[in-house]
C-alpha cells in the first residue's frame, strides 16, 4: 500500500456521506497530502471518481478487498 | 476551477421528499457548486428547527412496505389511523440501520457549507407560520429573489 498522511473510515455510511467526509477531511489538509478512505458503499466507486474529476483532487488508487472499497487521494 | 451554482425549489413536506434537496445540495457543495435552496410551500417543513416530517403509505403504491404489509392491507388499509407514525419510525430505523445520514445532519451540514436557504415568504404568510420557528442563517424572498441566482444558475431542480 501506498503511503498516506490522514485516513478516514466511512465503513457503514451511505451515500452521500463518504464524499461529504471526505470533503471535510480533505478541507483540513495541504495540497499534496494523501487522504485513505475506506468504505463499505459499493457506490462510492464511481462517485470517488466523480468527486475526483470535478474537485480535482487527484485519485491515485481505487480498490475492492474483500466486501471493502479502499481509495487514495492526493489533495490539489 | 471556475464556480458552478446549483438552484434548487424545495417543495415537499415529508421524511422521503425531504432527502433529495438535502443531499443534493450538500454533495454538491462538496463539489465546489455555490448552492442555493428555496422553500415553498411544503417544503417549508425542512426548516423547522425540530424536524417532524413522516412518510405516508397513502397513495404511494411505489413504497415497499416491509413483512408483506401491502397484501394484508390493500390501498385503504394505508389509511388506518396510526399507519402513518408505524411507517414513519419503520422507515428511521432502517435508514438507521443502512448508514443513511439523519435530515438534521444532512441540513447541518447544508448549513455549515454556507449553502443559502430562503424562505418563501408568501407561504410563510399564507400558512401563518411563526418564524421562531425556522433555524437560523435562512433568508426570506418571493420567485424574484429565486430567480437572481437561479438565472445565472448552472443547474435548477424542482423537487
Amino acid at each position: 500500500m501506498s503511503a498516506f498522511d490522514q485516513e478516514l473510515d466511512a465503513s457503514g455510511l451511505n451515500c452521500p456521506l463518504p464524499i461529504l467526509r471526505a470533503k471535510k477531511t480533505l478541507a483540513g489538509m495541504t495540497a499534496g497530502q494523501v487522504l485513505h478512505i475506506i468504505a463499505t458503499d459499493p457506490g462510492s466507486v464511481k462517485d470517488f471518481e466523480a468527486f475526483s474529476k470535478q474537485t480535482g483532487n487527484e485519485l491515485m488508487e481505487s480498490k475492492e478487498d474483500g466486501g471493502k472499497f479502499f481509495f487514495l487521494i492526493k489533495k490539489s | 476551477m471556475s464556480e458552478k451554482k446549483l438552484a434548487i425549489i424545495a417543495t415537499k413536506g415529508t421524511l422521503d421528499w425531504a432527502y433529495p434537496p438535502f443531499i443534493l445540495a450538500s454533495t454538491a457543495a462538496a463539489l465546489g457548486y455555490d448552492v442555493q435552496i428555496f422553500f415553498t410551500f411544503y417544503g417549508l417543513q425542512l426548516l423547522k428547527k425540530k424536524l417532524d416530517v413522516k412518510v405516508s403509505p397513502l397513495g404511494n403504491p411505489g413504497m415497499p412496505m416491509p413483512m408483506g404489509m401491502d397484501k394484508w392491507f390493500p390501498v385503504l388499509g394505508t389509511a388506518i389511523p396510526g399507519m402513518e407514525s408505524i411507517m414513519t419510525s419503520m422507515m428511521k430505523s432502517k435508514m438507521k440501520a443502512k448508514g443513511v445520514a439523519s435530515l438534521e445532519d444532512l441540513r447541518d451540514i447544508c448549513q455549515e457549507s454556507d449553502i443559502k436557504m430562503i424562505a418563501c415568504q408568501m407561504t410563510v404568510d399564507l400558512f401563518d407560520m411563526n418564524p421562531n420557528d425556522f433555524i437560523d442563517g435562512i433568508e426570506y424572498g418571493g420567485a424574484a429573489t429565486f430567480f437572481e441566482f437561479a438565472g445565472e444558475s448552472d443547474v435548477n431542480l424542482f423537487i
